[in-house]
């Protein structure tokens, strides 16, 4: 074998309990999908915080630069009218 | 109770051994993983010798003939590859047993069914690693069978009868066989061929018989605690 | 966007995410550049791994979280020396989860520190080499029982009176490491009080196991803090990143005076005869205490600790000893990348 052979990178993603998404939980090494998985079962689920849980090798993750924040998620911010903060309901109004 | 010992002991004695690998295992993630199995085992021994006596008295105050573990479990670490098959050996007995017991209604039947859940992962994580030592390199294939070979002759002791548990073992023979060899063949790796108990020792973990190194073992362990009689800790 | 070399999920990956910063900020000048970062870490905003930061930023906090990371698995070897002799079942299960959970913060602090692309494996070679250093209090031998209840207490008090302000450090990974970490080792401290609380109270040879233990550990303790704070090499300029909250003399003036009480209700004393309450020091009063070895210090530091050569020796034999079964994982995936992959089972 060669001298090196560093296992590659995970994300874990863990649900919290039933009813929640998985959210990211850190990361770790692992040589391969079944062993991250268990590794990550070992890890970030030792003290009861997951109920199911996704491995994703990191080298698979596309992200957005953040050097390109401002034009990438301008659009988004200049469109109050989709939250319901943006309306105004007289007090009293019930349900809304 | 003979069986609660002899059970509570296996998972005292292997969980011991698990846990002198803390701070040497091959890679930081296995230290995590080793430890786990250690600690459910440890939980498990802990519930098994509370149903004979006091858990401390029995497990830092008997004499080492007085033990009733199989000789497999306290087996010395070796390398990685020894543990390895060691864990598989055990677990691949462990699993099918505590579901049985699990089925039934006897005094170990609530343990049984919340442990065989920590088997049924033990087993797998033994089995994980089997693939890959055996499928791995040259050197990881040479040295899994070296050890599979090696704690051969410790595997025909697990299905001696057992007073008091209330299942057979020797009925979980052929199912341990046949898993056992299934990982093995897929982790291309041979079924060893030797006898599966020294001729003069069957059955003899349970009957207080061990291996030298068990010795040594019990008097690091109970040290401490014998240099002081009657304290707490 | 951009497809990344190496990935980066939420902000822990990865190797290879490489110089950040160069392409899209090509256009700002390096002054801006300087000006937005001070402005955000001003702000109370978390740094991530692929904004741009200065280089010396980067190279404090993967120095920093590498001798953290690196400190955590050296850690593991001196509680493990009594992982085998644990007196009581109880204690045993407690001591084995104790060392365990190191072992797990060592992993996250490796991945919080591989999100500013040095990988795992380098950061473990520049340890083995002694290039990169880890807590000299690791250094101290543990010679009987009570040496795990002092960690705990002592030890282990000490480094989440440190790590607590590192939970808002400014950096987004490492402070995220260390709301986990601080959460999970709520309960070190408390188990190490907690056996030397038995022992003090046991026969009077256990009394004088736990009081031996804490005359060893006091003053290295107190050491953790780190130099005072007009020595301190790279004080001002974290403290200024907000990386540091708060100077070594603060933190330690404040691990002095939670110990005191809490030694008097273990019914032990502190090696310190100078030791006293002024209630003039501060604003509500506090301990003084003796001049601290530094020369000491120094030595362990530079590596003529009781223990250096040893705990080193044995993280190099380990990893060393498992390069064959790491090796085999990784041939094993190779051989079986085409069936295996994407069979990550969302379960």
């Amino acid at each position: 074998m060669s001298e090196r052979t560093d296992w590659p990178l995970w994300e874990v993603f863990v649900r919290a309990r039933r009813g929640l998404s998985h959210t990211h939980a850190g990361s770790l090494h692992a040589p391969d999908a079944e062993f991250a998985l268990r590794n990550a079962r070992d890890l970030y689920t030792r003290r009861g915080e997951g109920v199911s849980i996704w491995v994703v090798p990191s080298a698979a993750v596309t992200a957005s630069s953040p050097d390109e924040k401002d034009p990438f998620f301008a659009p988004a911010a200049d469109k109050p009218y989709r939250h319901p903060t943006f309306y105004e309901i007289p007090d009293g109004v019930k349900h809304l | 109770m003979s069986a609660a010992l002899a059970l509570g002991d296996d998972a005292l004695v292997l969980s011991h051994r698990l846990g002198q690998w803390a701070g040497h295992a091959p890679v930081l993630e296995e230290e995590v993983a080793l430890a786990n199995i250690a600690l459910d085992l440890l939980g498990q021994a802990r519930v098994l010798l509370s149903l004979a006596g006091d858990e401390d008295e029995l497990a830092f105050l008997r004499e080492e003939r007085a033990f009733r573990n199989v000789q497999l479990v306290e087996q010395p670490n070796g390398d990685f590859a020894h543990t390895i098959a060691r864990q598989l050996y055990f677990s691949a007995y462990q699993l099918p047993l505590y579901r049985e017991l699990a089925a039934g209604d006897g005094p170990f039947a609530p343990l049984a069914a919340k442990a065989a859940q920590e088997v049924d992962y033990h087993l797998d994580h033994a089995r994980q690693w089997t693939l890959r030592l055996g499928d791995g390199t040259q050197e990881s294939h040479a040295r899994m069978q070296r050890a599979c070979d090696a704690l051969w002759r410790y595997t025909g002791e697990l299905f001696r009868p057992v007073e008091g548990l209330g299942v057979d073992p020797s009925a979980l023979e052929q199912g341990w066989l046949r898993s056992v060899g299934e990982v093995l063949e897929r982790a291309t790796l041979t079924l060893p061929d030797g006898p599966r108990s020294g001729g003069w020792a069957a059955g003899a973990g349970r009957e207080g018989l061990h291996t030298e190194s068990f010795g040594r073992m019990l008097a690091e362990m109970q040290h401490l605690h014998r240099s002081h009689p009657g304290a707490s800790w | 966007m951009t497809a990344l070399a190496g990935g980066a999920a939420g902000g822990t990956a990865s190797a290879g995410a490489g110089a950040p910063g160069t392409a899209g900020a090509a256009g700002q000048a390096p002054d801006a550049r300087t000006a937005a970062f001070d402005a955000a870490v001003a702000a109370e905003e978390r740094i991530e791994p692929r904004d741009w930061m200065p280089d010396a930023y980067r190279a404090t906090l993967v120095r920093q979280m590498a001798q953290h990371a690196h400190s955590e698995i050296i850690g593991m070897q001196p509680e493990a020396n009594w992982i085998t002799r644990a007196p009581s079942l109880r204690r045993k299960a407690i001591l084995m989860a104790k060392v365990q959970d190191e072992a797990g913060h060592g992993l996250y602090l490796y991945s919080a520190a591989e999100t500013l692309g040095t990988g795992r494996d380098e950061l473990l070679d520049k340890l083995h080499a002694g290039r990169q250093k880890y807590s000299s209090i690791f250094n101290y031998p543990t010679l009987t029982w009570a040496d795990v209840g002092a960690i705990g207490w002592l030890v282990d008090g000490a480094a989440i009176t440190n790590q607590v302000p590192l939970c808002r450090c400014s950096y987004g990974p490492y402070a995220r490491a260390m709301v986990r970490i601080c959460k999970e080792e709520s309960f070190h401290q408390r188990q190490g009080f907690e056996l030397l609380m038995a022992l003090s109270k046991g026969t009077p040879e256990q009394h004088a196991m736990a009081q031996d233990a804490v005359d060893r550990w006091w003053w290295p303790s107190l050491m953790m803090f780190g130099p005072p704070d007009d020595e301190s090499a790279h004080s001002a300029q974290s403290m200024a990143w907000k990386i540091k909250r708060f100077s070594n003399d603060e933190l330690r003036r404040r691990f002095v005076d939670i110990c005191v009480p809490q030694a008097e209700a273990l019914g032990l004393t502190l090696p310190d005869p100078d030791l006293r309450w002024n209630p003039d020091k501060g604003e509500n009063g506090g301990h003084e205490h003796g001049p601290i070895d530094w020369a000491e210090f120094q030595a362990v530091l530079k590596g003529n600790g009781p223990c250096n050569e040893q705990r080193i020796a044995q993280r190099r034999a380990a990893h060393e000893e498992g390069a064959w079964v790491r090796d085999a994982a990784a041939a094993y995936a190779a051989k079986h990348a085409a069936g295996e992959h994407g069979k990550a089972e969302a379960a």
